[in-house]
């Protein structure tokens, strides 16, 4: 089993720090994962993305080309990745920004409104990547809402204990919007 | 580490917890713990993880850490502190490496022991961020005047990184050349866990030869100048004979899926990954393809083309360059069957599909049934 | 019968290859003679230049690392990083400190690198055999600059030291000239701040040497110094232009 993971957005949406708790997860639980940026000028400004891969096998090739998962924070995201998804594929959307409907039936689309979520359920609007993160968690088996909270517990908590509860709670209310609404 | 050789052989002990890394930073942690405690360098895209990792660890390790004016000075700065003894490593990409390419030289000529990183970008010229194979030909074949060789390791993953690190200031040591660890700015930018394993270290000769000071000890003087045409060739056939040693006892490699393989595919780096996952795509087609990856590019693994015989008939190289360790392909098996590219330019990286799609093409035999 | 003069102890026995008149053989001597008078045989680690002086690794008896043209200060910087209780100069010519190595000088003390840089200038490229150096004079003639150097085509010499000295990082920067016993004299006790200067820990020192080439100058070693008084001098001003422990 293999998830690759495209997660792509604005500068400043938290794209690689969600890649990075998602490798730190899989490697916590065992898997063989890796992350890769994008690097370079796209990291100043713009659209900045990462792809992790987290299998129970050898990672042969580390570059994703046909991700299984796209987690589209902006609307230029999901028009550059919603393509390469492959048939069958989860496609993750932050509809609090993106309008446009995906042009693809043959994906599982999620329609997150992240930001909303966040700032009303969450109390914190900057929340809305770790959101995304738990509803993507609701449809992906390899790993679980338990292992991406240990990892933010080593990754951010180690040095502010104060985030652990509040990321958590970002997570659980990702996850029960997409039950409570039969995504 | 599969086949191959090396003069630096290790017992794992224990090993340790598991980091999440980037590529750069584990270099950077690696050679802090093989005890490097000098680093002189200069910020450059996509390699500068790892200068900046040295100016915030070494200091707590008692290094010493200089962000020098120009890769010309940085260079040169590694060549003092070599020649006073001390392990010291730079680290840089590309057009940086160029600029290097002059002290490189006086470093080969003088023999010290100096760790060399690129985090290969795209060229040539000023190029962009992208990942490249491009300095294939500078790195192996010398960037600088001059007859010499560096030893240079070509690792696949960030595990891979820490541990040829470590292996690159034995190795220079133990020769007393430089080694250049040379990777595409993927496996510099990209995260995956590594451990640090606590290996024994190989018994290394002691730096008499070092400027430290002539107390108690007649004096050293480290120098390249040779204007006597006769100690010129002396030098030249000294030189000469070192690598002859290095070729023949450092070769390195891995191989996959090759005692029964018609046709091989050759690739390092992140392409050998890729070309790995095209090689299972292409056995599941049923399609008897294997892998070659040289970890050494020089000396280039021509033990491992002579291993095969002749009964391979044909390779495919995957390389992000015009094609350009096809050649050393090329010469492993003085041309015997025929050698292909695969390769993408610019800072692009082939899929394992374009790569088998291009095995395919150029090799339509291999297919079942395949005229 | 007494000994009044005999070879520093910080020379080798190696005769000099200088030309006739030329005062790198002073110089030489001495640096020797100020690293043996300091007690510093055994501490002291030189890196040579690429020039006339790229051979001075025969004739200073202590460890040498030989540089590549103009690097001398950032192989000094390296030396001096990996080991800091060692004592560190250069010795470097005109070509080399002013011209492809200026990076590397500028640096070096901008950083305030505990080292000592000896400036041996003689306003020409000696050893590729007389062309024109970033000291060369005004209407200087060498072989590159055939017609006397034209400051509208080539510019103009840089007086180094004076550069030098406007850098916060130099603690010590002298300009001195070996045309003279009473020059000599002084020379030598520029030396002796500069290593002071060092191994107080007080940041780069930088004496800058006037020196002479008879041969690529085309005149005797008589008329070289006369025409170094009266030329270089006046480009090149002598003078103690900072020491920080004076303050």
């Amino acid at each position: 089993m293999t998830e690759k993971i495209v997660i792509s957005g604005f500068g400043g949406q938290g794209v690689m720090f969600m890649g990075k708790i998602l490798a730190y997860a899989g490697m916590l639980a065992d898997k063989e994962v890796s992350w890769i940026p994008s690097y370079g000028p796209e990291m100043r400004g713009g659209t900045a993305n990462c792809s992790v891969t987290v299998s129970n096998q050898e990672i042969n090739c580390p570059v994703v080309t046909k991700p299984s998962i796209v987690v589209a924070m902006n609307t230029p995201s999901q028009e550059k990745f919603l393509s390469t998804l492959i048939p069958g594929g989860l496609l993750v959307v932050n509809s609090s920004i993106v309008k446009e409907e995906a042009n693809r039936t043959d994906v599982k689309v999620l329609r997150i409104p992240a930001q909303e979520l966040a700032a009303d359920k969450v109390g914190k609007a900057s929340l809305a990547n770790v959101v995304i993160l738990g509803a993507m968690l609701a449809k992906m088996d390899l790993l679980s809402i338990q292992d991406v909270v240990l990892a933010i517990k080593e990754v951010v908590a180690a040095k502010r204990p104060e985030m652990l509860a509040i990321n958590q709670q970002a997570l659980e209310v990702g996850m029960s919007y997409v039950k409570e609404n039969n995504l | 580490m599969a086949p191959g050789s090396s003069t630096i052989n290790r017992k794992r002990v224990v090993a340790l917890k598991k980091y999440l890394l980037k590529g750069n930073e584990a270099i950077a942690e690696a050679a802090i713990k093989a005890g490097c405690r000098l680093f002189f360098g200069y910020p450059i895209t996509p390699s500068t993880e790892i200068i900046e990792y040295m100016a915030k660890h070494l200091p707590a390790v008692d290094g010493s850490f200089v962000q020098a004016e120009s890769e010309v000075s940085a260079i040169n700065m590694c060549y003092g502190a070599a020649g006073a003894g001390v392990r010291v490593m730079t680290a840089s990409s590309s057009p940086g490496m160029s600029l290097m390419q002059e002290g490189l030289s006086y470093i080969a000529a003088n023999e010290l022991p100096v760790v060399l990183v690129n985090i290969v970008r795209a060229g040539p010229g000023l190029g962009g961020l992208g990942p490249s194979q491009a300095d294939y030909f500078q790195a192996t074949k010398g960037g600088g005047h001059g007859d010499y060789r560096l030893i240079v390791l070509a690792p696949n993953s960030v595990q891979e990184l820490v541990d040829l690190t470590r292996d690159a200031f034995d190795l220079a040591d133990m020769h007393r050349n430089p080694v250049l660890l040379i990777a595409d700015g993927i496996l510099g930018q990209m995260m995956e866990p590594v451990v640090f394993k606590e290996l024994e270290a190989p018994s290394l000769p002691d730096k008499t030869w070092a400027t430290t000071g002539a107390e108690g000890r007649p004096r050293n003087i480290i120098t390249s100048y040779a204007l006597q045409n006769e100690i010129g060739e002396a030098n030249c056939l000294r030189w000469e004979a070192k690598y002859k040693n290095i070729a023949a006892t450092e070769q390195r490699w891995e191989q996959y899926m090759i005692d029964d393989a018609d046709y091989v595919v050759v690739a390092y780096g992140t392409t050998a990954r890729i070309a790995k996952a095209a090689v299972q795509q292409a056995r599941q087609e049923g399609i008897k393809v294997g892998l070659l990856r040289p970890v050494t590019l020089w000396p280039f693994p021509v033990k491992a083309f002579a291993a095969l015989g002749g009964k391979v008939k044909g390779y495919l190289t995957v390389e992000l360059s015009a094609g350009q360790m096809i050649e050393d392909v090329r010469l492993a098996i003085n041309c015997a069957v025929p050698v292909h590219l695969c390769n993408r330019q610019g800072g692009m990286v082939p899929s394992p599909e374009e790569v088998l799609a291009r095995f395919k093409e150029v090799f339509p035999n291999s297919v079942e049934g395949g005229v | 019968m007494k000994e009044v003069f005999t070879r520093s102890k910080a020379l080798t026995e190696a005769p000099f290859h200088y030309c006739p008149g030329c005062t790198h053989g002073i110089i030489h001597r001495l640096v020797a003679e100020k690293i043996e008078e300091m007690d510093l045989l055994g501490k002291a680690i030189g890196v040579t230049p690429v020039g006339c002086a790229g051979f001075c690794q025969q004739y200073f008896n202590i460890d040498m690392q030989g540089a590549a043209h103009g690097r001398a200060p950032a192989v000094a910087t390296g030396i001096k990083r990996a080991l800091p209780d060692k004592f560190v100069f250069t010795y470097q010519g005109d070509g080399d400190l002013a011209s492809i190595g200026i990076a590397e000088i500028m640096h070096a003390a901008a950083r305030g690198e505990n080292i000592t840089a000896i400036f041996v200038n003689n306003a020409i490229y000696g050893m590729t055999g007389g062309q024109m150096a970033p000291t060369t004079l005004p209407g200087q003639k060498t072989s590159t600059s055939p017609f006397g150097r034209e400051a509208s085509l080539a510019g103009f010499p840089l007086d180094m030291p004076r550069i030098m000295a406007q850098i916060e990082g130099a603690a010590y920067v002298a300009s001195v000239s070996v045309d003279s016993p009473k020059n000599v004299i002084q020379a030598k006790r520029a030396i002796g701040q500069a290593f002071e200067c060092q191994l107080a820990g007080r940041g780069f020192s930088f004496v800058s040497i006037l020196s002479t080439c008879p041969t690529n100058w085309g005149l005797s070693p008589v008329k070289s110094l006369e025409w170094l008084r009266e030329k270089m001098m006046q480009q090149f001003a002598l003078g103690i232009l900072k020491d920080v422990s004076a303050k």
